[in-house]
């Protein structure tokens, strides 16, 4: 069973061994409104911890997407950035950002598990 | 990600509370709390206004009567030709300062022999200190809070509104006419066929819910609006045009007409009936981007040898277009439309064309 962990800026993390999957959360989608743009980075980036992964924008502004671990893109979900409403439509799922290789798999312990998350949102509301 | 809150003291229109029961987002906006979005989304509300009908609440807009004003006194501040307007007509036009900078757009009116106008929320009450300060104590400058104001906006926005006043169906653009409580007006912003409805706050919930239950009719948050009013290449007052702009900077020396360019006698008639013969360097213009990437509002432009040509001053993503749209100012020459160029957006050029606006035909009422 793959670990989900989530981060306080929205973004969710599925760990499968070395690798995690990074997307934004449906709160985050329901937030933005319609997503018109996604820019993901180029295969082989290495991305840190806090810092800008990737871009997402909707209809009335930009809005970085993190990286919640630092290591290397192995794969980026190019069916986004052709069809950004994919997005909003299945942001758990078919509308994922990218996949990293993790530099320490110890990192993901810090972030909020699924029942951590739902309790630091309903706090935001 | 980080996701907006904000909280400070805002203005709230009549139709606050039918904005939150229908589950709008509302956000700060010069001054009020008014709604982003409603729960179908900005690109849904967009495309709805141009197949069917929206419903806006511009409430927070300044209703100003000037009682006692004359043509003369006014065409002292506008570069309009005010003495040529007709009874029951209105036309755009520009309260300009001494330099012929932009302190404000909007509607003039001529009703019942006086005139009225219709002028932005963020810049009323600036509006109406200059309006007092110049047109002295013989004119009475009169804010209408106790009026609210609702556009309906779309192809199937005469066939509703006539459902209620069915005088309207025939109503010259730019026309206005009273109808019981309503005074109507045939105009908005969004590059549609329409109607500004002003109506007292006591009656504006009733109404808006009548429009509302018409089976063509949504209602329409700020964030469609934009994006109306941007794909008609429509201006956005302190983005757009602000005091720096001059109209034929801002491509609307169209709204100085034949008489005002030959008699003058506006503020800063000097350099701008010079500028109307000799261009300002800087000139307003419609660009695309040739990618999908929105370049917003502050995005440099540039030329393709990278030099700064000019900046973004309104722009994003139209929903008619399919594509990313913007508005901003470039030197001279590179503003014919397609020159090509690049608008910089996260430190990448990225590239992009001048094209003619508006970006999505208009379609106004042409009877």
């Amino acid at each position: 069973m793959p670990t989900l962990r989530f981060t306080k800026d929205h973004e969710w993390i599925r760990q499968d061994g070395d690798t995690v999957i990074i997307g934004i959360t449906d709160y985050a989608q329901q937030q933005l409104g319609d997503i018109v743009y996604v820019e993901l980075p180029a295969l082989g980036k290495r991305v840190e911890a806090g810092k800008e992964a990737a871009i997402v924008e909707s209809a009335k502004a930009a809005s970085e997407v993190y990286a919640p671990v630092s290591g290397e893109v192995v794969a980026v979900n190019g069916a986004i950035a052709d069809d950004p409403a994919r997005v909003n439509a299945d942001p758990m799922g078919d509308g994922w950002f990218l996949a990293v290789k993790l530099d320490d798999p110890h990192e993901l312990e810090g972030l909020m598990d699924q029942a951590a998350y739902e309790k630091f949102v309903a706090e935001q509301g | 990600m980080v996701l907006d809150g904000e909280s400070e003291e805002l203005r709230r229109t009549p139709l606050h509370a039918l904005h939150v029961a229908r589950g709008a987002r509302m956000v700060p906006f010069a001054g009020y709390e008014m709604p982003v979005q409603y729960p179908t989304g900005i690109i849904a509300e967009h495309l709805h206004t141009r197949a069917q009908a929206g419903l806006f609440d511009v409430s927070h807009m300044g209703q100003v009567a000037l009682h006692g004003a004359t043509a003369a006194m006014l065409e002292a501040l506008v570069p309009g030709d005010l003495a040529g307007l007709a009874e029951g007509r209105m036309r755009y036009t520009l309260l300009l300062n001494d330099q012929g900078g932009i302190i404000d757009d909007l509607m003039a009116l001529r009703v019942g022999g006086a005139f009225q106008l219709v002028v932005n929320a963020a810049t009323k009450a600036g509006d109406v200190t200059h309006l007092r300060a110049r047109l002295g104590a013989a004119v009475e400058v009169e804010l209408h809070d106790e009026l609210a104001l609702l556009a309906l906006q779309g192809p199937a926005a005469a066939a509703v509104l006539a459902r209620l006043a069915p005088g309207v169906a025939t109503m010259p653009f730019l026309s206005c006419a009273r109808f019981g409580e309503l005074f109507v007006t045939r105009s908005g912003y969004t590059g549609e066929d329409g109607f500004e409805i002003s109506v007292p706050v006591s009656r504006a919930v009733e109404l808006a819910e009548r429009l509302l239950a018409e089976p063509e009719v949504l209602p329409i948050g700020l964030g469609a609006r934009d994006t109306l009013r941007l794909e008609a290449g429509l201006c956005l007052y302190g983005h757009d045009i602000d005091e720096t702009t001059t109209p034929v900077a801002a491509g609307l020396g169209w709204t100085i007409g034949k008489r005002r360019r030959a008699e003058g006698g506006f503020p800063g008639a000097g350099r701008i009936l010079k500028e109307l013969t000799d261009p300002p360097p800087r000139r307003r213009v419609g660009i695309r981007p040739d990618g999908r990437a929105p370049a917003r509002e502050g995005s440099a432009v540039v030329d393709l040898a990278g030099n700064l040509i000019g900046e973004v001053t309104s722009g994003g993503f139209g929903p008619s277009l399919g594509a990313p749209l913007a508005i901003g100012y470039v030197a001279r020459r590179y503003s014919d439309p397609g020159t090509e160029l690049a608008v910089v957006v996260r430190d990448v050029a990225r590239p992009a064309r001048i094209v003619p606006m508006p970006f999505v035909p208009t379609r106004y009422y042409r009877g």
